[in-house]
């Protein structure tokens, strides 16, 4: 009998293919970081206009990017959830949240600390800034919805709700300075117009440590989900011990 | 070999600092709660059996 995407979609195969995959971004994930990180920090020289204080974009612009594209990858699974009811799906958007929370916080603590002796302020109203503030309350939102509903079903229809209407705030995250021809905040960092794009030197570390990051909240994400589906098991055993 | 970080060595050595500790955190605490629930899982399947539900949410 032909079998579908959807028909190997579901826990059993979850876990086994995550199990596998598992141990190898985790591994490619500390192998970038450690590397990118490392060589950002050590290597690179001082800019013009920041000083020595460029090295904080080895942190800021892959926390601040995985920020974004987690709750991005929240939305997919989201829609997914409400059109498919693809229970993997549910149980990823919430593993990814404490994730893309974490990574939210990293943007936000480590631009304040770079902002200080670059813009000689901790924090502006500025429309980057302000859209990733309300990013970071849009996940601690999404984590307290599912805490706060005990119906796992109906806990997941309502944070998948508030995770697309949410979005609003991730993509005006990424794209406010766009919007918006005003505030402190500088444009993208990383452009495939070469004219744009910064220096090879601090070009290529970044890459690698932005490549760490994505490894690393792809490993996060999967291990969280495995736990998830781990929970959802065993209290699928309670209640059906309970009925019996 | 440190590099010379100039009047930036507090900002970009919090900045590495502060990302360090909170990743260390988050994969910490993800590592941890793997761990129990697994050792939870495997205590409910020898209680109880051990089918795998294809839908979670549903008992």
């Amino acid at each position: 009998m032909h079998m579908t995407f959807w028909d190997h979609a579901n826990p059993t195969a979850f876990m086994r293919l995550s199990g596998a995959v598992l141990p190898w971004v985790s591994g490619a994930a500390g192998i970038c970081l450690c590397t990118g990180l490392t060589w950002g920090l050590m290597l690179t020289p001082p800019a013009q206009g920041f000083g020595a204080s460029v090295k904080v974009i080895y942190v800021h612009v892959p926390a601040a990017m995985m920020a974004i594209n987690l709750w991005l990858m929240m939305v997919l699974a989201s829609g997914l959830w409400f059109v498919r009811r693809h229970h993997v799906s549910a149980l990823a958007a919430k593993a990814a949240a404490p994730v893309g929370l974490t990574m939210t916080l990293i943007a936000l603590v480590t631009g304040a600390l770079w902002g200080e002796p670059v813009w000689g302020t901790w924090w502006a109203w500025d429309p980057r800034l302000t859209a990733f503030l309300i990013l970071f309350l849009s996940y601690l939102g999404y984590v307290a919805l599912w805490r706060a509903v005990p119906h796992t079903e109906a806990a997941a229809d309502l944070a998948a709700l508030l995770c697309l209407v949410g979005s609003v705030f991730a993509l005006v995250s990424r794209y406010a300075v766009l919007f918006w021809a005003q505030g402190l905040h500088q444009g993208a960092t990383l452009s495939l117009d070469r004219a744009e794009h910064i220096a090879n030197v601090y070009w290529v570390p970044l890459v690698v440590t932005i490549a760490g990051f994505v490894a690393l909240s792809v490993a996060l994400v999967l291990a969280r989900t495995r736990t998830e589906i781990c929970r959802r098991r065993i209290d699928f055993l309670q209640e059906r011990a309970r009925r019996a | 070999m440190m590099p010379d970080l100039e009047i930036y060595a507090a900002t970009v050595l919090g900045a590495f600092g502060a990302t360090l500790g909170l990743l260390g955190t988050l994969i910490a605490v993800t590592v941890w709660q793997g761990a129990r629930a697994r050792v939870r899982l495997a205590r409910a399947e020898a209680a109880f059996g051990s089918p795998v539900p294809e839908r979670p949410f549903h008992g």
